[in-house]
């Protein structure tokens, strides 16, 4: 735990020391803010005090936030030959892994949190259901935590950054659209009910929604379980 | 820690990085790993500081094994890679901090012993500067600092001297030699005159076999052949050559000189007799005769280009 601590310490303040993420987090409020409150399909014009719109904005942004931070975490390291530095220094692979994740899911925790004067305001302005707010806010950490782990895979995976871009966009793509899309052609049967319970979106809509099913809740574990061990099966590769 | 590593084999597709090797090296003792590029050098080192797994065979460190305890392993062993990756985006200070955390250094013993490796590795003036704005050699002193931080009890640097001036090669040798006294070290170097002065055995590996292991006075000795630096006046220089290819364990000759000659002969005859008795009789005397050394360099070509 110590170690993983170390390396998320180490990994926030090359972070924060880079204008990226500032650029990053501001491109995220401009066009959160601007299709939120200033489009022609703003907050108001819903006429009802609804987050679940803003999720959507949300869920977009994040997603290519997401991409483009992750997708250096291993692959640059690999670059640079810094992997070969950590990885013979008394560090895991789990613990590198670990301390990769929960540092990207902080970055994105912090420009989630940056949002909720959105939730705020809304609150001032009419009666909003804070249950389903609150598990909005919950589906939304439990998506960036699934495409944190599908960025770092495709970073384990890839040998530049910008292949792991393209990767992690390619696999994040599928979940995010391409199975509810696969889901509604398919429309009943074996296969529909698979990419149905494939599709991100499908599990966010529940939580969005307020409802609370544990189904979602392995869903989305299953899904970061699964491309973190993969991750950590490429690393490991590399070592072969 | 004695490093023991039993017959060693890693292959990178078809291609075999190292072929079955094995060697010791004991606590207190300094080995200069030599060989060609791609001979198996770099690979062997990743493979002892357990970032490569090997196809076949095992190294033991102290009673640690790389197959089963690579984490305790870990903790005992400084490695400084090849090219020396090191985070461009940190300042000195903080890497170093990093480093000294990772390694479980603990807290309060972190700030002496990062000030002692920046003082050791002679980087007081550059300490705040970002890692990216260090020249090379700088940077391979940082690279020297991380791997020895922890105090580790093996040290294996990789080309430690890379993009030094001569000054700094000769502080670092001497850095080398002073750890090298209580701690097992493995280096490598392209710098054959410098394994000679830093290490205290020298090994050569080439095409992923080791080719040639013991001191360099020892390989020099196992050599077979023996050159002597001879001139001899009181005859012409033709006549005194043609005398001496007559001689029975003359191997080759060269004309060197008005009147001297260089001689190759087997180390087990004693030609030096054969030179004096044919210099009596024919009344020319003995002007010189110096036995030449073969240098470091000989005997790798020769051992690596078989």
């Amino acid at each position: 735990m110590k170690t993983i601590k170390i390396i998320i310490g180490k990994e926030l303040n090359t972070a924060f020391n880079s204008w990226s993420i500032y650029t990053g987090y501001l491109l995220f409020f401009c066009i959160c803010g601007f299709i939120c409150w200033l489009s022609v399909s703003n907050i108001f014009s819903l006429g009802q005090a609804n987050m679940m719109p803003f999720f959507t904005v949300i869920n977009w942004t994040t997603f290519f936030l997401i991409h483009a931070l992750t997708m250096k975490s291993v692959a640059d390291e690999k670059k640079n030959g810094t992997l070969e530095l950590l990885l013979t220094k008394p560090i895991r692979t789990n613990q590198l892994i670990a301390g990769k994740f929960w540092s990207q899911l902080f970055i994105v925790l912090i420009a989630l949190v940056l949002t909720l004067p959105y939730y705020f305001t809304m609150a001032f302005l009419g009666h909003i259901d804070h249950g389903a707010v609150i598990l909005g806010y919950f589906g939304l950490v439990c998506i960036s935590s699934c495409y944190i782990s599908i960025g770092i895979f495709a970073s384990s995976f890839a040998k530049t950054p910008v292949t792991a871009f393209f990767i992690s966009l390619g696999i994040g793509l599928c979940f995010q659209l391409l199975f509810g899309i696969l889901a509604q052609q398919f429309s009943s049967g074996l296969a529909a009910g698979l990419f149905t319970y494939l599709s991100i979106s499908e599990h966010f809509d529940s939580l969005s929604r307020g409802i609370l099913d544990s189904r979602d809740v392995i869903y989305f574990i299953s899904v970061i379980v699964l491309f973190l061990s993969l991750s950590k099966l490429f690393i490991c590769k590399t070592r072969f | 820690m004695d490093i023991v590593v039993e017959n060693l084999s890693k292959s990178f597709g078809p291609q075999k990085a190292i072929d079955n090797i094995s060697f010791q090296v004991k606590k207190g003792e300094i080995l200069g790993f030599l060989g060609p590029n791609g001979a198996g050098k770099t690979t062997t080192m990743k493979i002892i500081s357990c970032f490569l797994f090997p196809d076949a065979g095992n190294v033991q460190i102290g009673k640690y094994s790389i197959r089963k305890n690579a984490y305790k392993i870990k903790q005992h062993i400084g490695y400084l890679p090849e090219h020396n990756p090191l985070y461009d985006d940190m300042n000195v200070i903080d890497f170093l901090v990093f480093i000294a955390k990772v390694h479980n250094i603990p807290h309060y013993k972190i700030t002496a012993r990062v000030l002692d490796m920046l003082r050791m590795c002679g980087l007081e003036n550059e300490k705040q500067k970002n890692i990216r704005e260090l020249s090379k050699g700088y940077k391979q002193r940082v690279g020297l600092a991380q791997a020895l931080i922890h105090d580790p009890d093996v040290v294996i640097l990789d080309e430690p001297t890379t993009g030094l001036d001569p000054n700094q090669i000769v502080e670092i040798r001497e850095l080398i030699k002073s750890i090298g006294k209580e701690k097992t070290i493995i280096l490598s170097s392209h710098i054959l005159a410098q394994v000679e002065a830093t290490c205290d055995r020298v090994l050569i590996i080439n095409k992923g076999k080791i080719v040639a292991d013991g001191t360099s006075s020892e390989l020099r000795k196992s050599n077979t052949d023996k050159l002597l630096k001879i001139a001899i006046k009181g005859g012409d220089t033709n006549t005194v050559y043609e005398a001496l290819t007559m001689l029975e364990n003359l191997e080759d000759i060269e004309i060197t000189g008005e009147n001297s000659f260089l001689i190759q002969t087997s180390r087990k005859h004693n030609i030096e007799k054969d030179i004096f008795h044919l210099c009596e009789t024919q009344q020319w005397y003995i002007k010189e005769l110096i036995p030449i050394e073969k240098r470091l360099e000989d005997i790798f070509q020769q051992v690596t280009q078989n």
